[in-house]
């Protein structure tokens, strides 16, 4: 397994809206990728976006601006 | 071949459709089922077909697009999970099977049901629409061209009807989807049902529904849904409340190619042509003898269909020389509009149905008049 730390876990209600979510950070340069939900955090879609801790703000940002809803903002060992 | 059943599938689909289709059987996974990069592949081709259509339709936003197997499938999933004992729905004869059956199983389950008639040209009347409206009623369901004539229903008055009254307006766009442009918001309609196989240019098996943010319909199939696995119940978020199983992920990146094709090409583009090509058809044929067209013809707003019969021959041997003889693809006989045919008066005849893609051309058009009037001017057949 690779050495775990510490990173951002958006959690989403629907497949279409994490697909949104990446669609959306591709465009614009932000780093992140998809991962299957991981087990400690209870969610109703099983794709999340997990992304370097530095970019919370950034995030947080991105998803306000283009109306991506989130479900929930995890930080996970990862 | 000629082939002149646009209305019931379009034969011929662009190279990309094609291409899309066969590049999928080679990279998708199931949607929403995991974030290996199959299973990734296929959520985003969906998704991007998603957005095309949502963009297509001016829906606002691709949440609301769901994707289902053809129209019938989502006129189901509207009409039995929108309607409750003691509403009241109005809707036209000029239906297809696929809105009159749903409606006529609500009916026997207590919603009342009146349906509009139209004039001797198959036209509805929006007076008669408006006056249609009760206390009880709960929506207008209509299709927005006739399989039979080609006649259209114009969206904008009756969603104009429907918001005066607060009625829910739901659509069939089975036969001008992809060739006359649909604006869910503009024409207010809260729940489109299209098919992808049609004027969209897609694959069989495709299709799907526009449903407005803030209308409610109870899904018609509960089961898989990639999300929210321990609920007891079937997710209420849209697009995943009315998308039970897997989706026909390698149909729809097929979709999603036609649309983008049909953006490229431009809805104008394609709907002069389908229409200067029915006008020359109509033109050709209406001046033999013996001939009957059905539908209204003074108008440009129509579907490119013509249907008619010679003389008082059967329409299925009609059909059947055509396609025999002279290798023209048409479709005789009822269109599974059976309120139509009784309006029209051609309920045992049927009627021969030419229907027109952008694919076709001005020779293949001229050879079917000449057909047509061999046929009409054969007194032995």
């Amino acid at each position: 397994m690779r050495k775990k730390e510490r990173k951002l876990v958006v959690t989403f209600h629907t497949t279409a809206d994490a697909m949104a979510m990446e669609k959306t950070c591709r465009e614009l340069d932000v780093p992140g990728r998809l991962i299957p939900v991981p087990r400690e955090i209870s969610a109703g879609c099983g794709l999340a976006w997990c992304a370097p801790l530095t970019e919370r703000e950034h995030l947080s940002a991105v998803m306000a601006e283009h109306g991506i809803e989130q479900e929930a903002l995890h930080e996970c060992m990862l | 071949m000629i082939y002149m059943d646009n209305a019931a599938t379009t034969l011929h689909k662009p190279d990309a459709v094609k291409a899309a289709v066969l590049a999928a059987f080679d990279t998708m996974g199931n949607a929403g089922r995991g974030a290996s990069e199959p299973a990734l592949d296929a959520s985003r081709v969906i998704y991007g077909a998603r957005e095309k259509l949502a963009h297509f339709f001016n829906a606002e936003s691709p949440s609301r697009i769901v994707f289902t197997a053809n129209s019938t499938e989502s006129l189901n999933i509207a009409i039995k999970g929108l309607f409750c004992p003691g509403d009241h729905v109005i809707t036209t004869v000029l239906e297809h099977n696929s809105v009159l059956r749903p409606l006529y199983e609500c009916q026997e389950r207590g919603v009342e049901l009146s349906i509009l008639g139209c004039d001797e040209k198959g036209n509805i009347s929006y007076k008669e629409t408006e006056s249609a409206v009760k206390e009880n009623t709960k929506a207008v369901v209509c299709t927005h061209a006739s399989n039979v004539t080609g006649n259209m229903i114009d969206l904008t008055k009756v969603g104009e009807i429907a918001k005066r009254h607060g009625l829910l307006f739901v659509v069939d766009a089975s036969q001008t989807a992809g060739v006359w442009p649909v604006d869910v918001q503009n024409q207010r309609i809260d729940v489109l049902c299209f098919t992808g196989h049609k004027g969209l240019l897609g694959p069989q098996g495709t299709g799907g529904m526009y449903v407005r943010t803030g209308v409610s319909i109870r899904p018609l199939l509960l089961g898989g849904s990639g999300i929210d696995t321990y609920n007891p119940h079937h997710p209420s978020q849209m697009p995943t409340a009315l998308e039970a199983g897997t989706l026909n992920g390698h149909g729809i990146a097929g979709l999603g190619a036609a649309v983008a094709y049909l953006e490229e090409t431009g809805l104008d583009m394609i709907r002069e042509k389908e229409l200067s090509l029915m006008r020359r058809f109509y033109e050709g044929i209406s001046t033999i003898p013996g001939i009957k067209i059905y539908g209204d013809f003074s108008t440009r707003k129509r579907a490119a269909i013509v249907s008619f019969n010679i003389r008082d021959y059967d329409s299925s041997e009609v059909s059947d020389e055509l396609n025999v003889e002279y290798g023209i693809v048409t479709r005789p006989g009822a269109h599974c509009a059976p309120l139509m045919h009784k309006a029209l008066g051609t309920v045992e005849q049927g009627a021969v149905r030419f229907s027109f893609s952008h694919y076709n051309t001005e020779e293949e058009v001229e050879t079917a008049i000449r057909a047509v009037e061999e046929l009409a001017l054969d007194a032995a057949l």
